[in-house]
Formats: structure tokens, sequence, C-alpha cells
């Protein structure tokens, strides 16, 4: 199993260093959910709902994928939106994301 | 006063299934949903999107999951209060339930059945400061009569199909002035939507801002302006009667949080021998309640609720003993 380290920041600003498998089909909500940081991921992970929104703080050594239109049309449907944001559920994690810095938006 | 036997607070898919496996113990049952249309997320969140884990349907859409369960338990006549949220619980000296909605509806039961998924779908409030003031003061999360709007100016916000069918629907003679405001230039919403407001826009009949988001209410007592941030353009000052802002809904676990049933990560602890509450006669079955190793899935919750009409049965008529029988030799014979 291949992990790598991605940082959660939490809506209290407490950084969580948490161990991502990357061959377990996994993305950041879901990384958050098993971790049981306070993300809903309502939609279950579609861009649908923005309840995954977060910031990334610090990129990875490997570029992020670009967003979608999903996406792109979700996030503008989002509250607190930056120009570092993004859907969690639309980050699949992988090799190349080690060190990815994320902060959880608020809730809304 | 509506009375049944078992109350179902949620009319989703696990909601629904507990009125089938109910009426084969002739037990009736009435659902109560806050949406305005049974089938709870599967209807609300992606109705056209398949379902793989349905034992027997390789592959299902969430509306047709919906549309099967209602033709299943259609046999034994369900009653629904549509658009309403339970909201209070009280005994009567029977020891029967009092449920109220926040319409008013009142309904009697001995069980109750909490089926409410993850919880009240409720409209997303952009973080505008003041807001609340302007509540039902000129800001209007919901449309619920469109003739409510007739000859005033009017501003919506949003991306999604939502917003583009109501600033079509205002702007068809009924509002005297549509303005809609949206983050970017792109649309959510189904293509022939989008181009009917461009369409509009072009011609003059409505005032399309897009690269614009709302972040200010003014007006005295009831709102009479908005502030509209502008990429380009700074802020710019819009007149308006009323602001209907548009950015779909989330649920929140809502009213039952204070029914004094105890609960983990808004979630409803029950008991797995018969998904029971801390509270006698009150039982939480579906994406609502949590045990160990709970999973939030359809398949999960119907084996719940088919366990918990069970237990349901045996309180209501302690001293009468079930036999299981299979729908194959007995049928299903409705009410
Ligand atoms: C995008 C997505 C994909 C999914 N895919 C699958 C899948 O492939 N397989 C699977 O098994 N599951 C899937 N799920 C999960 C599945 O939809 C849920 O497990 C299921 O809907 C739970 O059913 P339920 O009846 O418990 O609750 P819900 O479907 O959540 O229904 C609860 C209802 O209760 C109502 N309610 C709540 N509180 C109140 C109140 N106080 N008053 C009145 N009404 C109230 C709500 O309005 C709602 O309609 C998916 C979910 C999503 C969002
Ligand atoms: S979980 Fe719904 S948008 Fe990411």
């Amino acid at each position: 199993m291949s992990t790598i380290h991605v940082t959660i920041i939490d809506r209290e600003g407490i950084s969580h260093v948490l161990e991502a498998p990357t061959d377990m089909n996994m993305n950041v909500m879901e990384l958050c959910k098993s971790a049981e940081l306070p993300v809903e991921g309502t939609c279950g992970g579609m861009a649908m709902c923005a309840s995954c929104h977060c910031y990334v703080e610090e990129e990875a050594p490997g570029t992020l994928p670009e967003k979608s239109d999903d996406e792109e049309d979700m996030l503008d449907e989002a509250f607190h939106v930056e120009d570092n944001s993004r859907l969690g559920c639309q980050l699949q994690l992988k090799d190349d994301m080690e060190g990815l810095v994320i902060r959880l938006a608020p809730v809304g | 006063m509506i009375q049944t036997d078992i109350l179902i607070i949620g009319a989703g898919p696990c909601g629904l299934f507990t009125v089938f496996e109910a009426g084969l113990l002739k037990l009736k049952c009435h659902l109560i949903d806050a949406l305005p249309q049974a089938g709870g997320q599967c209807a609300e969140i992606y109705p056209k999107k398949p379902i793989f884990d349905i034992p027997a349907y390789p592959e299902i859409l969430a509306g047709d999951l919906v549309d099967r369960l209602m033709e299943q338990a259609a046999p034994f006549k369900p009653g629904f209060t549509l658009g309403e949220r339970a909201e209070s619980i009280v005994k009567d000296d029977e020891g029967q339930f009092i449920l109220t909605t926040n319409r008013g509806t009142k309904h009697r039961a001995p069980i109750i059945a909490i089926a409410g998924g993850l919880g009240c779908f409720e409209p997303r409030k952009p973080p505008v400061e003041r807001l609340s003031e302007y509540e039902d003061h000129g800001v209007e999360y919901i449309i619920k009569d469109p003739e409510f709007y007739r000859g005033k100016k009017v501003v919506i916000s949003g991306g999604g199909d939502s917003a583009l069918d109501w600033t079509n629907f205002l702007a068809d003679g009924v509002a005297s002035e549509v303005t809609l405001v949206h983050r970017r230039e792109g649309f959510r919403g189904h293509p022939d939507s989008v181009q009917k407001v461009l369409d509009l826009a072009a011609a003059g009949r409505i005032r399309l801002l897009t690269n614009g988001e709302v972040v200010g209410v003014q007006g005295e007592g009831h709102l009479d302006a908005l502030t509209v941030k502008h990429k380009t353009e700074g802020e710019i000052q819009l007149a308006t009667d009323h602001w209907i802002p548009l950015f779909g809904l989330s649920p929140k676990l809502g009213p039952i949080a204070d029914w004094n049933l105890n609960i983990t990560k808004n979630a409803i602890e029950v008991d797995t021998l018969d998904y029971s509450t801390n509270v006698e006669g009150i039982y939480a079955i579906g994406d609502i309640n949590t045990y160990p190793g709970k999973l939030k899935l359809i398949l999960c919750g119907f084996h719940e609720a088919t366990l918990m009409v069970q237990s349901a049965f045996k309180r209501i008529y302690p001293d009468k003993n079930l036999v299981l029988k299979y729908t194959t030799v007995n049928g299903v014979n409705g009410f």
C-alpha cells in the first residue's frame, strides 16, 4: 500500500497530518471523512453540493488536476470562494501529492 | 387530526419501504416530509443518477427506485403530509404521540419511526451581513407564490436551474423588473433555460449581471437596495423590492435534535435489536440512525425497516404473536 502525507487544517485552525493511501481510489473529501474531520460530503463526491469546499494552501510537487466544468459551476454557487478554492471530492489522492496542505472552508 | 399506526418522519426510500413491511403486518402508515415530493435524497439530489447496489437491480435510476417503492407501498394506502416539517412531539393521556408540523397539522400514532435521512433540506443562505433581518422583509429563499412578486422589482442570485427557471418565469409579465446576478458567465442549469435567459437579456427584458455577487443588503425595515461586488466595475447599488438567493438546499438535522433523543454526530443512537431509540415508542431507521458498524446505504435501511416494524407490532399488540409469512405464499393483501 502506498501512502502520502496530506495536511488538513480544520475550521478551528488545527493542523492534522494524515496518512493518505493513494491506491484506494480515495479523494480529499473521503480522506477527511475517514479521519472523522467535519466534512459532510452530502452528494457523495459528485460535485453537486460544495460541502467539501476547501482551499489549497500549499501545492504538492505534482500539479493538481484542472477544475472540470462541473467543479467550476458548483464552486460558483459556493460561499467564501477564493482563488485557491477547490472541491475536495474532485481531488483524487495521487503519489505526487505528498505534502499537500488543505484548509477546510467555512460551512455554508 | 390524522390517526395512524406508524407515523413515519421522512418519505425517503427507508420511510417508503417501511409502509410495505408494516402493511404486511396490517399496520397503517402515514408519512411526513418537508419536501414537496416523496423520495428523500434519491428524488431531491440525484433522481437521474444510477444506483448499482440495490439487490437484484444491476442498475436502477434513483428516481425509478422511488417510483417502484411507491408502487410497492400503494396497496397499503399510505397517507402523506408533504411540504411540512415535523416540529414537535408530545404524548397524550392514552400514551399516543401527537406530532405537530410547522404548519400546524396534527398527527396521532402509538409509534413514531424517524426516517429523516440527513435531516430537513433547507435553503443555503449566503454569508451576507444582516441578512437575517430582512428574511420575509424582502429576502426570500423559496418562491412559494409567484403572484407575490407581481409588479415588483426582483433580484435573483444563483446559476442553477431554479435561478434560471424563476428568472424566466418572473420576467414573463409577472415582476416589473428582473435582475439575475451570478458570479460567473457560465451557468450550471439546463442549456435551454440558459439560452432563454441570454435571449431575454439581449432583448433588454431582464438585466443580467454576471461576474457579480451580492455582498450587502439595505433598507429601513424592508429591503430596498442591494450592493453587488462586480469583478471589473467595483461596487454597484441595485434598487429592488425583493432578493431571492437560490443557492440550492442543504440538509440540517432540524427539530429532531430537540426531542430528547440520544444523538451523536448528527445521528440518533439506536439499539440494533429493533432500531429503537432511548424514547419508548420512537424508532429511527436509515441514514438518520447510528450504531457500531452503521453504513449509510439504502440496502441497510430496508433491513432496519423490516426488523423495526416487528418490534412496533409487538408494542401495539403485546398479546398477539407474530409468525413470519412469506409473501410468495400469502400474497400482498392491501387495505
Ligand atoms: C449522490 C448520492 C448517491 C448515492 N448513491 C447511493 C448508492 O449507490 N447506494 C446506496 O445504497 N445509497 C446511496 N446513497 C445514499 C442513499 O441515498 C441514502 O442512504 C438514502 O437516501 C437514505 O434514505 P432515508 O430514507 O434514510 O433518508 P433520505 O433519503 O435522506 O430521506 C429523508 C427524508 O426525511 C425528510 N425529513 C428529515 N427531517 C424531517 C422533519 N423534521 N420533518 C419532515 N421531513 C423530514 C427529508 O426531507 C428527506 O426527504 C447516495 C446518496 C447520494 C446523495
Ligand atoms: S462532496 Fe459534494 S461537492 Fe464534493
